[in-house]
Formats: C-alpha cells, sequence, structure tokens
C-alpha cells in the first residue's frame, strides 16, 4: 500500500510545476500566518528573556511592603540600614554585608527615531557594591562613573534607542547637567538603565533613602534568614523576593497582551490560508482528475489516492512554513525595539526567534495543510471513475 | 440583379507562424446576392474558416477589401468593427459557446445588451427569437440540460435576435447527429427563405452543403469554379 | 438579465471556489477592521476632548506626583477658571481586571468635567461620604453596581494602613456622559482623595499625578500652558502642561510603535490575499477564454470585455470586504462592551472609509491582470484553441 503512495505521490509532486499557481498559493499563504506568528511571538520571547535574564537566583531585593514596582516603594536611609543588617546576607570580601541601596528615578530622552516625543527612561543611583552584586556587567566603552560627579554610564540598550546618550554628551536632568562617561553590558533589562552615584542622585532629585536594597543571599536558606529577620523588626514593613523572580513578574502583562493579539491573529490568518489550502488543493484535484481517474482505472486503490493527495498539501504547507520562519528570522531576530515597562519607563528588548518558536511554527503550517488538504483529497478518492475520464 | 450582400475583393490574408509567414487566402474575390445561403466547403487548412471569419468581422485581411452591405469593414478599427458585428451579423458556431452560467432567454438576451433597449423589450425581443426556433418552452433552462440540438437553436436565436441582415456559421451540424443536423438545417433555410436573412456557412459535409443555395468550393486559399 | 446580472452568474461558475475565496476575503478585512480600530485606539483620543482643558503632571513622568497645594498657584494664571488634580488609584476588581480608578477633590471634578452628567445631589452626597465612590454608566451596566452598595475595589499600588490592598467604597452617584463620545468615557470611577491620603499607608499625603486645567476661553490655551510650566521651571516640581488630546496621544507613544507593528502585519495578510485573489481571478479567466471570445463576436468592444472582468473582480472583493468589516464592526462591539469599556474597539466611519478603499485598490490589483489578458485576446486565435 505504502508503495501505491508513494508511486502516486511522486507522480503528484512532479507534475506540481504545471499547477505552479494555484501551489504557489499555499506556500505564500502559509509563510505568510507563520511569519506573522514567529513575529509577533518572537517579540514576546525577546521581551521575557530579557527581563528572565535579570537578576540572579542568588540575590534578593528587598522593597517597601506592598510595593509591587522599585517605582512605588521608597525606603529610609534608616530602614536601609537595619536591612543590610538581617541574616541571611553574604559578607564581601571586606567583611561588610554585600548589600546595594538604590534609588530609582525617571529621566526622559528622545527616541532615534521618533523625534517629537520623548520616552522615560530608569534612572537607577547605584552603591560601588553594586556593580560586584552584578556578575555579568561590564563596561563596553569608555569608563565607569566617579562617585561624588555627575556622572552617568548608560545601558547598551538606551544608546541603541536613544539620542543623546553616547559617550561624551551630556544629559540634562533636574536642571542640572550630566555627562555620560561610559556604556555598559549586562545582558538583561539592565541595559535600558542609565547609572549614576546614590548619593549624587540624591541630592539632584531631592530625595533622601532609596527605592530598594539589593543583596547577595547567604546559602540556599538564605532568602528564609532573611524573610524571618525582617519579619522579626519591628522597624521594618519591606517584602523580600528574588532578584530573578522580581523581574520575571514584570513580564506578565506583556506577555498577556501580545501572547493575545498573537493568538487573534494567528487565528484569523490560519483560517483564511485553510481557505486558500482548501481552494488550491481543489484546484489541484480537478487538474489532476483525468490523472488520477486513470491511476484509479488502472487498479491503484482509493486510499493512496487521498494520502496522495494529503501528503502533496503537507509537503506544500511545510514549505510554505519553512519560508515564513526564514523570513521571520531574516527580517526579526535581534531587531531591536522598546516598550513601556512595568516602572512606566522603556525597556529595550531584541526580537527572538527560538528554535521552539520554528517548531510551533511548522506545527501550526502541517495543522492548517492538514485541514486544507482533507476534503479534497476526499473528493480525489471518492471521484466516481468515468466521470473524470470524460471531464475536459 | 439582387444587390450585393457581400463582395469580397482579391482579399489575401497571412498568418504569422511562429517564425513563419502563411498566406491562407491568396487573392480572393467573390461576391455574395443578398438573399443567398452560401456553402463554402473545402478540405482542412484551405482557408474556409479563415474566409468566414474575414467575412464576419472577426479578422481583417492582409490585403484587399471587404464590403459587407455596402460598408467597407476591412477599413475599421477594432472597437468600431465590433460595434458593427453587434448589428450587423449574426454567428453561429460548431461548438454552440453558449454561456453556461445563463438561461437559454438570457443567452438570447446578452446581444440586446449592446442595444438602448429597456430591459422589458430586451425581453420580449428574446422571447420572440426563443419562438422563432420553436424553443419557447425551454426559456428557462440553462445549457446543460439542452440536448446539442436544442443547443444549437438557442444559439441561433441569439444570433437572430439584433436583426441582422447577415448570418456566419461555421460547421454549424458538425457536433450532431443526422436528424438533429436536418432540423437545423431545415431552419436555416426557413431564415433564409421567409425572413430573408443571407446566410454564409462553412461545412465539411456534403449532405449539409445540399441545403444552400450554392456551393463555394475551396483550395489551398483559392476559389474554385462555382458550382450551382 | 443585466450586464450586472451576467457579472454575478459568472462568478457562481465554480461555486466551491468563489465561496472559499470570498471567505478569505472575508477574513482578512475582519483583521484589517479590528487591526485598524485596535490602531486607532492608540492614535484617537481627539474625537471627544475640547481644547478647553489642560493636563498639567510632573515635568519627565507622571508617576512622579506633584503637590497639591500647588493648585492655587495654577488658579491665579489668567486664563485658567478652575483646577481640579487626581491620582492614580491603580484599580483592580476582583482577581485582576483592571479598573480606571483616581483619587479627586469631588466638587472641582465636577467643576473641570461638565462633560459628565450626574445630579447635584449625588456630587454632593460624594463630597460628604469619605468612603464614597462614583461609578460611570458603563462600569455600573458592566458590573450591576447600585447607588448603596458597597463594593471591594483592590489597588496594586496603596495598601491601607493595615497593611492589606484590599479597600471598600460606597456607591454614592452613577455619572452619565453627554453624548456618545463622552459616554465612552465613562468607565472610570471616582474616590476622595482626602480619604485616600488618610488611609493610605505609603504617606502620599496631599500629592496628585494630574492636574485638570479648565480654561476660561480654549484660545488661551498655548500661552496658559506656557506660563504654568515657565511658573515651575528650574524647581523641584518642574512641570508639563500640555492638552489632552496631545497628553493621550504621549501616553500612548510611550508603548511603542503600535501602528508600525499593525501596519507590518496587515501588509502580510493582504499580500497573501492578493495572491490567493488573484490566482483565483487569473484562473477563472483563463477558463473562460472561449467564452470571452465569443462575447467579442457578439459585439462586445475589449474595453466591455476588460469591464467585465474588472467588474467580476470588484464585486468579488466588495462582498467579501463589506461582510469582513461589517463581522470586525460585531466582534469589536462585543469585546468593547464584554471589557466594561476598557478596549473601545470600535469601527468608526475613518475605518469603514478606508475599508473600502482597500477594497478598491484590492480589486483592481487582483482583476487588472487577467482583465487586460481578456481585453487583449484575439477572436480568431481564441475560438480556434490556440
Amino acid at each position: 500500500m505504502l508503495r501505491q503512495v508513494f508511486a502516486i505521490t511522486r507522480i503528484g509532486i512532479e507534475s506540481i510545476p504545471q499547477r505552479w499557481a494555484p501551489s504557489l498559493v499555499i506556500v505564500i499563504g502559509l509563510a505568510g500566518v507563520v511569519g506573522v506568528f514567529t513575529a509577533l511571538l518572537a517579540m514576546t520571547a525577546g521581551f521575557v528573556s530579557t527581563l528572565k535574564a535579570t537578576g540572579r537566583n542568588d540575590a534578593a531585593i528587598i522593597m517597601r511592603g506592598g510595593s509591587d514596582t522599585e517605582l512605588n516603594s521608597a525606603l529610609t536611609r534608616e530602614q536601609s540600614d537595619v536591612i543590610e543588617q538581617q541574616p541571611g546576607i553574604t559578607p564581601g570580601a571586606d567583611g561588610k554585608p554585600q548589600a546595594s541601596a538604590e534609588l530609582v528615578v525617571i529621566a526622559e530622552l528622545i527616541r532615534r527615531d521618533d523625534v517629537k516625543n520623548g520616552a522615560n527612561i530608569t534612572v537607577r543611583g547605584v552603591e560601588p557594591t553594586a556593580f560586584a552584586l552584578r556578575p555579568t556587567f561590564h563596561i563596553v566603552a569608555g569608563r565607569n562613573f566617579t562617585p561624588g560627579l555627575r556622572e552617568l554610564i548608560v545601558g547598551r540598550g538606551v544608546v541603541r534607542q536613544f539620542q543623546g546618550a553616547d559617550v561624551g554628551k551630556t544629559i540634562r536632568m533636574r536642571g542640572s547637567d550630566w555627562t555620560v562617561v561610559g556604556e555598559f553590558e549586562t545582558g538583561d533589562s539592565h541595559e535600558s538603565e542609565l547609572w549614576a552615584d546614590v548619593n549624587v542622585a540624591r541630592t539632584t532629585f531631592g530625595r533622601s533613602g532609596s527605592s530598594s536594597v539589593l543583596v547577595a543571599l547567604d546559602g540556599p536558606d538564605g532568602l528564609s534568614k532573611l524573610k524571618a529577620g525582617i519579619g522579626a523588626e519591628p522597624r521594618l514593613t519591606v517584602d523580600a523576593l528574588r532578584e530573578q523572580e522580581y523581574f520575571s513578574g514584570q513580564t506578565k502583562q506583556f506577555r498577556e497582551q501580545i501572547g493575545f493579539l498573537a493568538t487573534l491573529v494567528t487565528v484569523i490568518m490560519g483560517l483564511g490560508a485553510i481557505f486558500a489550502a482548501l481552494n488550491s488543493m481543489y484546484a489541484a484535484v480537478a487538474a489532476r482528475g483525468k490523472e488520477i481517474a486513470t491511476l484509479r482505472a488502472i487498479g491503484f486503490g482509493g486510499l493512496p489516492v487521498l494520502a496522495s493527495v494529503m501528503v502533496e498539501a503537507l509537503l506544500l504547507a511545510l514549505a510554505g512554513g519553512v519560508l515564513g520562519a526564514v523570513i521571520a528570522y531574516l527580517l526579526f531576530n535581534n531587531l531591536s525595539v522598546s516598550t513601556l515597562g512595568q516602572n512606566f519607563t522603556q525597556v529595550v528588548f531584541n526580537f527572538k526567534v527560538t528554535p521552539a518558536l520554528v517548531l510551533q511554527g511548522l506545527i501550526i503550517a502541517l495543522v492548517i495543510g492538514m485541514i486544507g488538504g482533507f476534503l479534497p483529497a476526499l473528493r480525489a478518492a471518492r471521484l466516481p471513475v468515468t466521470t473524470s475520464l470524460r471531464e475536459q | 440583379m439582387a444587390e450585393s450582400m457581400v463582395a469580397v475583393n482579391n482579399v489575401t490574408k497571412v498568418y504569422q507562424r511562429g517564425k513563419q509567414q502563411v498566406e491562407v487566402l491568396h487573392g480572393l474575390t467573390l461576391e455574395i446576392p443578398r438573399g443567398d445561403f452560401v456553402a463554402l466547403m473545402g478540405p482542412s487548412g484551405s482557408g474556409k474558416t479563415t474566409l468566414l471569419n474575414l467575412i464576419g468581422g472577426l479578422d481583417q485581411p492582409t490585403s484587399g477589401e471587404i464590403l459587407v452591405g455596402g460598408s467597407r469593414i476591412d477599413q475599421l478599427g477594432s472597437s468600431q468593427l465590433a460595434h458593427w458585428r453587434a448589428h450587423n451579423v449574426g454567428f453561429v458556431f460548431q461548438f454552440y459557446n453558449l454561456m453556461p452560467v445563463l438561461s437559454a432567454e438570457s443567452n438570447v438576451e446578452l446581444p440586446l445588451l449592446l442595444t438602448k433597449l429597456s430591459a422589458a423589450q430586451r425581453k420580449k425581443n428574446a422571447a420572440v427569437a426563443l419562438e422563432v426556433v420553436g424553443l419557447a418552452d425551454r426559456a428557462k433552462h440553462k445549457p446543460r440540460e439542452l440536448s446539442g440540438g436544442q443547443e444549437q437553436r438557442v444559439a441561433i436565436a441569439r444570433a437572430l435576435v439584433s436583426d441582422p441582415q447577415l448570418l456566419v456559421c461555421d460547421e454549424p451540424t458538425g457536433d450532431l447527429d443526422r436528424a438533429t443536423a436536418d432540423e437545423i438545417l431545415g431552419l436555416l433555410q426557413v431564415l433564409n427563405r421567409e425572413h430573408g436573412k443571407t446566410i454564409v456557412m462553412v461545412t465539411h459535409d456534403p449532405k449539409a452543403a445540399e441545403f444552400a443555395r450554392r456551393i463555394l468550393h475551396l483550395e489551398k486559399g483559392r476559389l474554385l469554379e462555382q458550382a450551382a | 438579465m443585466t450586464r450586472a446580472g451576467f457579472v454575478i452568474a459568472n462568478l457562481f461558475r465554480k461555486r466551491t471556489r468563489t465561496i472559499l475565496t470570498l471567505l478569505s476575503v472575508l477574513l482578512a478585512f475582519v483583521l484589517f477592521g479590528l487591526l485598524q480600530s485596535v490602531n486607532s485606539i492608540f492614535s484617537a483620543g481627539e474625537s471627544f476632548v475640547g481644547a478647553t482643558r489642560l493636563m498639567t503632571q510632573a515635568r519627565v513622568s507622571f508617576t512622579q506626583p506633584l503637590p497639591v497645594s500647588i493648585v492655587p498657584k495654577l488658579e491665579a494664571v489668567p486664563g485658567v477658571a478652575r483646577v481640579a488634580h487626581s491620582m492614580w488609584f491603580g484599580g483592580i476588581w476582583q482577581e485582576n481586571t483592571p479598573l480606571f480608578v483616581f483619587a479627586v477633590d469631588p466638587l472641582r471634578q465636577r467643576d473641570v468635567y461638565p462633560e459628565f452628567v450626574m445630579p447635584e445631589a449625588q456630587w454632593q452626597s460624594f463630597a460628604h461620604t469619605r468612603t464614597g465612590i462614583i461609578v460611570g454608566k458603563l462600569l455600573a451596566d458592566q458590573y450591576g453596581w447600585k447607588i448603596g452598595q458597597k463594593i471591594p475595589v483592590s489597588s496594586n499600588i496603596y495598601p491601607q494602613k493595615n497593611g492589606s490592598k484590599a479597600w471598600a467604597f460606597d456607591v454614592v452617584g452613577i455619572f452619565d456622559g453627554k453624548d456618545e463620545a463622552w459616554r465612552k468615557q465613562t468607565n472610570q470611577a471616582f474616590i476622595q482623595a482626602d480619604y485616600f491620603d488618610e488611609a493610605n499607608q505609603f504617606g502620599t499625603k496631599g500629592r496628585a499625578n494630574f492636574f485638570i486645567i479648565k480654561l476660561a476661553n480654549g484660545k488661551q490655551a498655548e500661552s496658559v500652558s506656557k506660563t504654568i510650566d515657565a511658573m515651575f521651571e528650574n524647581s523641584p516640581d518642574e512641570t508639563k502642561t500640555q492638552t489632552e488630546k496631545d497628553f493621550n496621544l504621549g501616553f500612548v507613544k510611550q508603548i511603542g510603535d503600535i501602528g508600525l507593528i499593525v501596519h507590518w502585519i496587515l501588509f502580510a495578510v493582504f499580500f497573501t490575499l492578493l495572491l490567493v485573489v488573484g490566482n483565483t481571478m487569473a484562473q477563472s479567466v483563463r477558463e473562460r477564454i472561449p467564452e470571452l471570445a465569443v462575447l467579442k463576436t457578439l459585439g462586445f468592444s475589449d474595453g466591455a470585455v476588460l469591464g467585465f472582468v474588472l467588474a467580476e473582480a470588484f464585486a468579488l472583493c466588495l462582498c467579501g470586504g463589506l461582510i469582513g468589516l461589517a463581522i470586525a464592526s460585531l466582534l469589536g462591539a462585543m469585546v468593547a462592551k464584554g471589557s466594561g469599556g476598557q478596549f473601545q474597539l470600535e469601527l468608526d466611519g475613518r475605518i469603514w472609509a478606508i475599508g473600502v478603499l482597500a477594497i478598491i485598490v484590492m480589486s483592481l490589483a487582483v482583476g487588472l491582470l487577467p482583465a487586460l489578458r481578456a481585453r487583449r485576446l484575439r477572436i480568431v486565435d481564441a475560438l480556434a484553441g490556440r
């Protein structure tokens, strides 16, 4: 039976060039569906992976109780001092706890591609301990800022997406001028931020205290020890969570919205592709009518005919799916964009066309091909032999 | 002598077939008086269909003159020729060439869309034409619901509906059995004798040719001697 | 029978093919309608706002609240009729449905938004009930809220003094919009700023994210904004004042170039559709070459035959396109209703106009080549099967 299927399929496939137009329709139609689907989800994947990559599992971020983002949190000097004395925090080389009290404020920069509207960027005032707490941090251009001076280092993503943030430029914030002295990379969402000395930031922005405290956890039970400690401390109403958990949590809304959009668009496009595929496969079956009838008259069974038409549909759909994935990859992979993050500031991220995504797209293509091929295949198998032989 | 309906003067027709030039008609001259019923016969490749196409205004000669009803149709531009065809000639083909998506009466009405008649008048004229060919009771049927002979009648009704003076028929009975063929040819005779239509018919069937008043023979693009 | 009738009859030559093609066109236009209305949300904001109001916020970001104490200074600016202030509460209904809730000064809110319609008694009730909340009609209808009811609304930002983010308010008023456009804006709710200050744990007292400036006369919008911003320049409370419309636009632009994404998707969809429908038209014409030749023999000019083919393409696209847009309208209205006015997905006149234009362009794109082929065909060759 299998041999019959192969034989008929080969005849069918060899005749595809004669039916190149309707076959092309299936290929391009599916390329479109898979392409759009892949692009939309690559956007989500990129955003999520940028944020997921941010934060370590063995570091914790402490914020005011009930705050779900650093922007909404405020800690006094006294509170951050008390926090740094809690159990569960690894001491650094100098014996002092590895902790960095950080202040998050908002500044405005102009995008490179849209000069009319400014966009908000996160400015993070950090202590010297901040760098050791982020092992993926390193300077890629210029130098680090000098404590005590109005100097900034900017994340790589900022330089990519916004104007006026290159090394050597001056940025005006709160009525004072800051010099950009270096560019850094961390491989995560911190690349969308401007970093400065926390004390200088405090004075300039008229704040005391900080938004959060980042600490290195001591051993696997460091977090529980820390939580116990702050729970028992009456001067503190704060929450501690793993740094990575905090940043991953920031992606929820984006994932949900884009997920919804991607699903809606893909379903509608998928339906359209099914209709297009049905159309083309009916045309293909009609075009091969005589040939199929002759095969049946010779003695090939109905089932091999059905299978061969399905195989043809699946192959065309697969070709389309691969084409769509390739186009999505070429056009969109590593495309840098930015959008509104949880702090109402921009997060810069890249589209990521992952292998898992490509696989999903191909599966969709195959499903559509199967649905689009089935009814025509059934018709081909059931066609009364005599009618087809007589048909023009 | 009855005035001339069709006058073909020294007409030559050359076709481009790939790289070659093929001369299908060589300096042909003939005359068809009004009210005549002429059968054109000849082996395949003799140019009879080509001649028919020229007389019917479907194609233009390479050189020479063609006058139909007194007008020089070889000088008309494409859209003028279309307009001329609509009012002056009706066609009947071997394979009927009806629109499969339209009913018989709509098929007959089709040429009337080119006139300024109202919808009601169009319908009436079409009904009359169907009456003449004896198919009033099949008006609403689609071509696939009609037999070959019935389809050809509808085609003839369509050819008549604009009341042209000339009917051009290309193997009108080529696809029909003997009995049906005779009926169709009989109808053509009626149209010729009682309605005064001039008919030019191409056929390879000698029995069909007998229904005509005159038979002309073509061979290799030239007219042979005229037989009565 | 008419020329139009002939065109339609020809469309149904191969019924399955026509219907499948029609469905493809239909779906493409459903997507078109929905995506364009999503796009509209992100670029509109102009249909209902009047130029008689300005929005003032902290220059860098509205997430940094300014002190309410600046209100007298704002009201002192010539051209300013009244100032209200508003604090974003971050409202959540039940598990995770976002609610637009703001903490405001009740009577000032009444004064700067005359477009909201509510009996004076309810405004007074709101002013005198500390835990009072007034809700827009869209929300009230959506969730079945009635005056006198106590409703639980959480905040995703502000906990109460007891540490819990769950709040509760008494519904003391339901406001409507003065017209269709303002009715769409009744998807908000307002609570008392004083109560909020007193009850929230974070101690952001006497602050507001936005200040709404009602102008005495719309022509002074620009000068008033400039005056206000100049007043606070180089101070710790630097302001940015803009018209309501610009405010909405600016906010949305930060989300990203939604327009670009929508356009790319639609481009891919329509490119594919072009191929699908174009192929159908091409096939349809190819099959009918002899018939088209016969039309010419009957006396239809080359141009008339071209016209028939184009008309066919147009009929197909028009039918599928209009039904698709209608379905998009329906779906959009369902989403708008189901989300309590959150997502105002509606196809307005502008989108329909663009849709019709797209239909026309598409008809030409898919029909032109086959139509030209039909026009070009030579009767004699076509009849002979060449």
